[in-house]
């Protein structure tokens, strides 16, 4: 293993104050991650989530005598593109260990994973702090292949443990962070932002829910700048929230400790949500010895630079490249360009609407009006009610005058519940603005007629002009171009 | 006509094609011997209706002509081999009620050529060991009378402690005791460190262990992964390399099986051996080598000679690490490989007051005592801290051994001419002593071929003074089994085809 | 190198077998017999030698992501000591 360097500068922002003084958090975070694929890593069994109990399950993940494994070349794949997605890499030869030990849902006794020679080895995250702003950088130590275990439900029974073996064998990316980490909101960016990388290339469905995305966070505290501390690792933390929690719980509770005089004990920690507290899991005297050594059942896994570079080829645009695109062709802002480059649909969506548009307006809309919808509604872009052709129309209605923004938001309203093509309901409902300049003439000539002493009035004070305006856009039904409007009321009342 | 069992396989083949024979007279004529030959305990399972069921088919492709490379074939099956619905217990107490849901690879394409299965053979448990001693359904008695024993003293000796009666050696000790008993044509086996090769030595039978990768592994219960290798045991060189046709080949099932093509081995037979290079390593001739051993290597070479091989010596300097880097690697993977009999999903369970009280009570009672210590020892050297010294040291030394072979065979040889063992077979319980390692001795001339991953041929070569079988083994390039075809062939007729024991257990 | 009685014991406890007092003693023998006969290992120069990987060389074949196998959970639990629903039992596992 490497030596742990550290690569991040104090900030006292993210200090936690204790009685005696600073102490800064120092988080390094393991990611399982459950690789997309039909089948399992190593045998021929469904992956797919539940399922009747040991339903998908092969002779080889219940461990039959005499079963072999035989390795899933969809989950290599997907393990050196999620490697290439993380910038990290790629190594042409790794080899599968099993690690030993005995749990009723480890059928073989052991786990097939990469120990001393993973896929992929060092590479990097770059993570945008929503709240505190900016930018950090999160290494990654290495991304490995091993296969998941079973499950045992407690409940059944007040004697017995049930096993369903439906997960075993399932694959999984442990992705290992260095410990860069140093708050909870980093660490919880730190994930959003590897959820998003996994998701657009389609090697993780990111379903924490589900368990598809689990986290192994290592917390330790030490004083600014200081020494490592000892560090206690939460086991299977499967929301980003908890984790936030969590990490908060435990570094409180290891400065307290501290502060007291006292020292941490390297161990294994849950996150229990309900208390919201963190607790110790296995007593001490079961000291984990996993024998680990090379599967001689395998062999080593092995491809060439060119299988790399191919699957790089046909990589997706990820996040950040996204995101800087955005800015430069669209000209997003930072803010709007990172909130539509957080999941690929939502990215795809705006394109398609800012396609030949106005990016800024269509940005506008589709974070603002239909996010904001979406939202409300409790539905994501893939479920929206209006499609990007749709609300792209309605951006044009806007761009090209024929309808005011107040209108849009009327005709968004419409097109949300009832459907239908916006420029047809426009026409249909004589939604249409007024560009007439004789209309508008019209109407600003019966504002004046009916009000002359507001016209004296806004000759002494022009941003009268205000409310005579309010008053041509209730003539005409609101269809009446502003600016339209505003500049013959300038010219008709002399202001200037 | 004479009694069926006497016939080899080549010969049963043939008979069976020219409809000489049936296959169901075969069959019966085998179930009837082994009726008689329960006490030698060389079959744990008879299946005499899967067997007559199957010579039944068999007859009927015969008359149609439909004939397959097996057809009709009686075979003993070692109890590693897992068979669809019929119990396989690796002889081990723990998987006592184990009746698997599927066919090994190897049997299947057995019975895919036409084989039958008489049924299931002894060995030791879990493949662990070198006298099917540790089999939980007790020994396998070796039909080769003992020195100075007569027919009727041996009989007397036989189910009562077995005292005084050989071993057939093992762990495939079923497998080559049936044979040499005549309870089948042809026997699967296994071979981690020697378990094809040492029993055939011990009961004058021929054992193939094919080259790593050659035959599937998939469905036999294994022992050391990276060294287990399954092969034939039968009567002739013939036979074995009839058989090894049918089992070889390649089974996307197995990772580490070889996608190449199987040649026809019987064509090997009778090949000429002319200017052929044998190899005769130095380092073989270990301290306290018997005369006995000594003239019968000499001997071999000599035949091979006069058929025209040119002998040389050779040098291989680590086979001395052999054994020692075996009893490494073998239990450090065979602690791993062994884990999963833990008492949940099948296998007999021991109940314990929490699931670790059950895993310990259950692997300590359904575990024997070999495989056992094997299980401890493996876990140890894994261990943290003793992994690098113990473990990666003794495969860096299999490196050495195999690049031992390597220059031999870039040199020019063709194959290597061992003896098969350091003794002819011993006597039940006589190396069941206090010191393991002297019972790990038995597999000095052997373990160096599985570390290379290389075939390795033990063919019958004459008798010790006192009468007992001894072999010589062939070694040869990987995937080179043909060329041990033809030099097993060359010995074999020199030496004559051992006389297969009277028998005396009827 | 050899163990002493609470190495035994530890070793036993790994591999998850019983070992009770009176047979420790014996297997602690045993092992350092084994551990003497193969500290013959030491005496080999095994610098720059790389460990034995795949003793016959060649590539790792790779299955296609197909679903071939599954839903034989009948067979899957068809031999095992205690189930129900097609569930292994085992006695209650407390984290
Ligand atoms: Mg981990
Ligand atoms: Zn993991």
């Amino acid at each position: 293993m490497n030596a742990i360097v550290d690569s991040r500068t104090p900030d006292p922002k993210k200090f936690i104050k204790g009685a005696t003084g600073d102490w800064e958090i120092i988080i390094g975070l393991e990611i399982h991650a459950q690789v997309t694929s039909k089948a399992k890593l190593f045998s021929g069994a469904s992956a797919e989530y539940g399922g009747d109990p040991n339903a998908h399950v092969a002779l080889v993940d219940a461990a039959m005598p005499g079963m072999l494994p035989v390795i899933n070349e969809e989950c290599v794949k997907q393990a050196i593109r999620s490697g290439l997605g993380l910038n990290a890499q790629i190594n042409l030869r790794s080899v599968f260990d099993r690690k030993n030990y005995f749990y009723p849902d480890l059928p073989q006794g052991y786990q097939i994973s990469q120990y001393k020679s993973p896929i992929v080895g060092e590479g990097k995250v770059i993570v945008d702090l929503p709240e505190s702003g900016g930018q950090i950088t999160v290494g990654i130590e290495r991304l490995h292949l091993e296969q998941d275990a079973g499950k045992s439900l407690h409940d059944q029974s007040p004697t017995m443990s049930f096993v369903d073996l439906n997960r075993s064998g399932v694959a999984l990316m442990e992705i290992v962070s260095k410990p860069d980490i140093r708050s909870s909101e980093e660490a919880r960016a730190y994930v959003t932002k590897l959820r998003t990388i996994l998701r657009y290339l389609g090697t993780c469905d990111g379903n924490m829910d589900e368990g598809s995305l689990r986290a192994d966070v290592n917390v330790s505290v030490r004083r600014p700048g200081g020494a490592f501390g000892t560090r206690c690792e939460i086991k299977n933390v499967n929301s980003i929230r908890f984790m936030g929690q969590a990490i908060e719980y435990e570094a409180r509770r290891q400065v307290g400790i501290l502060e007291d005089g006292g020292t941490i004990d390297q161990e294994t920690r849950l996150y229990d949500a309900a208390k919201g507290e963190t607790r110790s899991m296995r007593t001490k005297e079961e000291a984990h010895d996993y024998r680990y050594f090379p599967d001689p059942d395998l062999l080593p896994l092995e491809f060439t630079q060119s299988y790399v570079d191919e699957l790089k080829a046909h990589l997706p645009e990820l996040p950040d490249a996204k995101k800087a695109r955005f800015i430069a062709d669209y000209g997003l802002t930072t803010y709007d360009a990172s909130v539509l480059v957080g999941e690929r649909d939502q990215a795809d969506y705006f394109e398609s609407v800012a396609q030949g548009r106005d990016g800024k307006l269509a940005a506008n809309w589709v974070i603002n009006e239909l996010f904001g919808r979406l939202n409300k509604e409790g539905k994501d872009v893939t479920t929206s009610p209006v499609s990007s052709q749709q609300l792209g129309a309605i951006v044009d209605l806007i761009s090209e005058g024929t309808i005011s923004g107040k209108l849009a938001k009327d005709l968004f309203e419409i097109v949300w519940t009832e459907g239908g093509d916006p420029r047809a309901i426009v026409e249909a409902r004589g939604m249409k603005q007024m560009t007439d300049t004789g209309a508008i003439e019209k109407a600003i000539d019966a504002v004046i007629a009916a009000n002359p002493d507001k016209v004296e009035q806004a000759k002494a004070k022009p941003t009268m002009i205000g409310w005579f305006v309010g008053q041509v856009m209730k003539e005409t039904g609101g269809k009446a171009n502003p600016q339209a409007v505003n500049d013959l009321l300038k010219a008709k009342l002399g202001i200037q | 006509m004479t009694d069926l069992t006497s016939l080899t396989l080549a010969e049963a083949r043939d008979a069976l094609k020219a409809k000489k024979i049936s296959a169901l007279e075969l069959t019966d004529a085998h179930l009837n011997a082994m009726e008689k030959a329960k006490a030698l305990n060389a079959y744990v399972l008879d299946t005499p209706k899967h067997a007559r069921a199957m010579a039944k088919a068999s007859d009927t492709k015969l008359q149609k002509g439909e004939a397959g490379l097996l057809e009709g074939i009686p075979l003993g099956i070692k109890d590693l081999y897992a068979t669809k619905g019929v119990r396989t217990t690796a002889c081990s107490k723990i998987l006592l009620n184990f009746v698997p849901e599927y066919e090994s690879t190897v049997t299947s394409k057995l019975w895919r050529d036409g084989a039958v299965m008489l049924g299931k053979l002894n060995n030791d448990e879990f493949a662990m060991g070198s006298s099917n001693e540790s089999s939980a359904f007790g020994p396998s008695v070796s039909p080769i009378l003992p020195p100075n024993v007569s027919a009727a003293q041996a009989k007397a000796k036989l189910g009562n402690c077995n005292k005084g009666l050989l071993v057939p050696g093992g762990s495939s000790g079923g497998s080559a005791a049936a044979i040499a008993a005549r309870l089948c044509l042809g026997a699967t086996a296994t071979d981690t460190g020697g378990s094809i090769r040492q029993p055939a030595a011990f009961t004058g039978t021929v054992g193939m262990k094919p080259t790593y990768g050659r035959c599937s592994r998939w469905g036999i219960v294994a022992f050391a992964s990276s060294l287990d290798q399954d092969g034939p045991i039968a009567k002739t060189v013939r036979d074995t390399a009839i058989m090894l046709r049918s089992m070889a080949g390649h089974d996307p099932k197995d990772t580490t099986s070889v996608d190449r093509a199987v040649p026809d081995y019987e064509a090997a037979i009778g090949k000429s051996i002319k200017g052929m290079k044998i190899g005769i390593p130095k380092e073989y001739r270990v301290d306290g080598m018997s005369q006995e051993i000594d003239a019968l290597w000499s001997k071999g070479a000599e035949w091979l000679k006069q058929a025209g091989a040119e002998i040389v010596e050779i040098s291989l300097p680590h086979t001395h690490y052999a054994l020692p880097a075996y009893y490494i690697v073998a239990p450090a993977e065979a602690s791993s490989n062994l884990a999963r009999y833990d008492g949940v999903r099948y296998g007999v369970r021991v109940p314990g007051k929490d699931i670790i009280d059950l895993y310990e009570k259950t692997r300590a009672n359904g575990f024997g005592v070999e495989v056992r210590r094997r299980i401890m020892i493996g876990t140890y050297v894994l261990s943290a801290g003793y992994y690098d010294a113990y473990y990666v040291r003794a495969q860096k030394i299999r490196t050495l051994i195999k690049q031992d072979f390597e220059k031999a065979y870039d040199s020019g040889v063709d194959a290597v001419l061992t003896p098969a063992t350091p003794s002819p077979a011993f006597g039940i319980g006589e190396k069941s002593g206090a010191d393991p390692v002297e019972m790990y001795l038995n597999d000095i001339f052997t373990v160096t071929v599985n570390m290379a991953g290389l075939p390795g041929l033990a063919v019958p070569a004459g008798v010790s003074k006192e009468g007992l079988p001894l072999g010589l083994q062939l070694i040869g390039r990987p995937f080179d089994e043909e060329i041990l075809f033809s030099l097993g062939e060359v010995i074999e007729q020199a030496a004559g085809r051992t006389k297969l024991p009277d028998a005396w257990w009827a | 190198m050899s163990v002493d009685q609470a190495t035994v014991q530890r070793i036993a406890r790994l591999a998850r077998i019983a070992v009770t007092d009176e047979e420790v003693p014996h297997l602690q023998g045993e092992l350092n017999a084994m551990l003497s006969f193969v500290e013959q290992l030491n005496s080999v120069n095994v610098e720059g030698v790389e460990p034995m990987t795949s003793v016959t060389p060649m590539a790792m074949k790779k299955r296609v992501d197909e679903v071939t196998d599954g839903n034989i959970a009948e067979i899957v639990t068809g031999n095992a000591p205690q189930t129900e629903d097609h569930y292994f039992l085992v006695p209650k596992v407390i984290e």
